[in-house]
């Protein structure tokens, strides 16, 4: 009885050490090496339209209705101890630092990254990948390299897009339909927002979740099991995976960044 | 979709995350303005600074013309010693002048307030480096009402 317990333990860590270890051996294949350009530089432009400029509309509107909501809830508490006029900094800096970089990474993983690991798992399941190898083309190299860089490059520019946007929904809810004043909504924003410890920290918070995101989608699709059902969990492992790993690096990057 | 047009929509995507970020340098940190621009160093010795900290703004007449550069204690008195970062454009300040840590509201945060002094012939213009010598402490509100506590039980 206990043995089998020990045994099924004993078994899942195995298991997940040797998908760490696979995943690792497959970002290293794909990016340790020297860089073509000329073949890689259409590769990425393609990804970039695939991952980020397809993505951009769903960060717009999230953006701007997460800047509303967080203008309409905060002034109702704001103005109860006549503070309104801190509305500006409370829009900007939870967006800058928090919801920013997170919802971005969460988006992004159930837009772009369930997309990546079902078509990264498909093209296994179709033998695509093994027909790469026979014609002497590395897929680590062709298939997997472009969309990690496409995401890494991407999802920082997404959330700043999105910082910008919701910052500018704190805007229409709070000055126009609210009636905060328009310059002590800027001015006090300007007073206590910094670029380096607000608006840069966000962004490297952005990068190591692309980082994050991307790779944990590229290795769920390339690791997938080549079944329909293989890559249908996949998929949902990779949003599932991806969000609570954000979570908890979020957490880990806060406390290193603003904990002290 | 042609290559063409994928690359033109990419540009666009960059561009537009290029704004972005401007906007949130310029617009929202306020980086261009107050970020840059030459500043020389004063000093300033207190007994106790309270609440302040680094950054916090130096104003003159509720004007801010610097931030606070760092805080340390003196090694010999054991009496911190703010450093401040004033702007080169207000550089005219004599060696009377006072500098007072002062609060913006009841409960707002702390800030220095400088108070600028009188000139006449014997009197020298603070350069870069020097200290002020005239200042006045934190109002620690605990000991405030202890004293007051004190006095009325004589």
């Amino acid at each position: 009885m206990i043995t089998d317990k020990l045994q099924h333990l004993g078994r899942n860590t195995l298991n997940n050490v040797a998908g760490f270890g696979r995943s690792g051996l497959m970002l290293f294949g794909a990016l340790v090496g020297k860089p073509d350009f000329r073949k890689g530089f259409p590769l990425l432009i393609k990804q970039l339209y695939v991952i980020g400029v397809l993505s951009l509309l769903i960060i717009v509107v999230s953006g701007l209705f997460i800047g509303m909501v967080l203008a309409l809830q905060g002034y109702t508490v704001l103005v109860k101890f006549g503070a309104e006029g801190m509305l500006g900094p409370l829009v900007a800096l939870s967006l800058l630092r928090e919801l920013g970089p997170v919802v971005t990474a969460l988006l992004f993983a159930g837009r772009a990254g369930s997309a990546l690991t079902a078509e990264i798992g498909l093209m296994k399941a179709t033998e695509q990948l093994s027909g790469m190898e026979m014609m002497a083309v590395d897929p680590l190299r062709r298939i997997i390299a472009p969309r990690f860089w496409a995401g890494v490059i991407s999802m920082p520019l997404l959330a700043l897009v999105f910082n910008a946007v919701g910052i500018l929904g704190g805007h229409l809810i709070g000055v126009d339909w609210l009636g905060v004043d328009g310059g002590s909504y800027w001015s006090t924003m300007q007073a206590n927002v910094d670029l380096y410890q607000d608006v840069l920290n966000g962004v490297i918070k952005s990068i190591v979740f692309a980082v994050i995101v991307i790779w944990i989608a590229l290795h769920k699709g390339y690791d997938a099991i080549p079944t329909s059902e293989g890559i249908s969990r996949a998929t949902t492992q990779t949003v599932v995976t991806a969000s609570l790993t954000v979570l908890g690096f979020d957490f880990i990057l806060t406390a290193l960044m603003f904990g002290g | 979709m042609t290559t063409r047009k994928i690359e033109i929509l990419v540009g666009t995507f960059i561009v537009l995350a290029a704004a972005a970020f401007l906007m949130l340098a310029l617009k929202v940190a306020n980086a261009g303005v107050s970020g840059s621009g030459e500043s020389y160093v004063l000093y300033a010795k207190f007994e106790n600074i309270g609440g302040l900290k680094v950054r916090s703004p130096i104003k003159v007449g509720g004007v801010v013309v610097g931030r606070v550069a760092s805080i340390d204690l003196d090694t010999v008195y054991y009496t911190p010693v703010v450093k401040m970062e004033i702007n080169e454009q207000y550089s005219n300040f004599p060696e009377t002048s006072s500098v007072a840590i002062l609060t913006s509201g009841l409960l707002g945060e702390q800030y220095l307030g400088l108070q600028p002094g009188f000139i006449d012939e014997t009197v020298e213009i603070l350069a870069d480096g020097d200290s002020i010598q005239d200042t006045r402490s934190a109002i620690v509100l605990e000991e405030l009402i202890g004293q007051f506590l004190f006095n009325r039980g004589n």
